[in-house]
């Protein structure tokens, strides 16, 4: 078995409205970053997680993913593995 | 007289107003805690509104996976009627009990104010004592009250009159095809995003929210007076 640092990056589903990320947007606006383009808001979650490899690591995060970390009506996410 | 278990979760807020409008309707109302795997004979079940787990990750999200829920999915899969308000809507849409999701509201603030809406279906265990279209005032007190469910879903929803209340005037917070409530297919589980237990008597304002109590109560009461009638008709065959 070994230690893996699995990141988990949570994101609103495209196709829906982020309130938050349009009121970051328009703040960023404001301090005169004109260059910023759309802005979302999303969550990263860092998780230590012990398996025997890396697929086994990624399979067992996207299961976690699945069942609690997303809810696959509103958001999508994606899983990236380091060794720990 | 029915019998209504109020589930309470650490954060729930609306569960003493909840167990007080279903007494007031005449039920049998009590409370069952969320780690308690029994619920205790009920014929209704109701999630109240509140702030579960604080709404960390999602709001329901892990309020969804106590021990109770297990007993609350066998009862709405054996056809009993389960009714989450707010927070309750949001863990039976978390539990997959209802169809999509409820986000930040669209304009972000938490809103705390009476809304109108729209009776659009009649057909469940907590409107039957409605009339089709009905226009309602209700408190809503939400951050996260903006249901979202696909283009294809909502057409689904509307087509099979799922779509249990609408908002009118206004949608306060972005919610698709402004819906404010809606049931499952079979039609026994019911989420509403508003609070009508805080509409049940004149003192609150109005008492627009009451007919949700005293319809699952008689709904019960004619459930009954049916077992009984078959009861005496095999009894004369006898």
């Amino acid at each position: 078995m070994a230690a893996f640092r699995v990141e988990v990056r949570v994101m609103p589903r495209a196709a829906l409205l982020d309130p938050q990320g349009q009121a970051v947007e328009h703040a960023l606006h404001a301090l005169g970053f004109a260059e910023v383009g759309t802005v979302r808001v999303g969550k990263h979650l860092v998780l230590q997680v012990t398996a025997a490899n890396r697929d086994e690591a990624r399979a067992r995060a996207r299961s976690m993913c699945d069942r609690l970390l997303a809810n696959p009506v509103t958001e999508e996410f994606d899983v990236a593995v380091e060794s720990a | 007289m029915s019998r209504v278990a109020v589930v309470v979760f650490p954060g729930s807020n609306c569960d003493a107003d909840t167990l007080a409008a279903a007494r007031e309707a005449g039920t049998e109302a009590y409370f069952v805690w969320h780690r308690d795997s029994d619920l205790q004979r009920a014929d209704t079940v109701i999630l109240p509104g509140g702030f579960s787990y604080g709404d960390y990750l999602r709001s329901g999200a892990i309020a969804r996976f106590s021990p109770i829920m297990r007993a609350v999915t066998d009862h709405a899969h054996e056809g009993g009627a389960v009714l989450g308000i707010c927070n309750g809507f949001q863990i039976l849409c978390e539990a997959g009990l209802l169809p999509g999701g409820l986000m930040r509201n669209a304009r972000l603030k938490f809103l705390s104010r009476p809304v109108r809406v729209r009776v659009e279906s009649t057909d469940t265990p907590f409107t039957s004592l409605y009339r089709p279209g009905e226009e309602l005032t209700f408190p809503i007190a939400h951050g996260d009250g903006r249901y979202v469910v696909d283009a294809r879903e909502a057409a689904e929803l509307e087509a099979e009159g799922q779509v249990v209340w609408r908002y009118i005037d206004d949608n306060p917070n972005g919610s698709t095809n402004a819906i404010a409530g809606v049931c499952s297919a079979g039609r026994n589980v019911v989420g509403i995003m508003p609070h009508p237990e805080r509409r049940t008597t004149p003192v609150l304002g109005g008492q627009d929210g009451a007919r949700i109590f005293l319809s699952m109560e008689a709904r019960h009461a004619t459930q009954h007076a049916d077992a009984v009638r078959a009861l005496g008709n095999q009894h004369s065959r006898v």
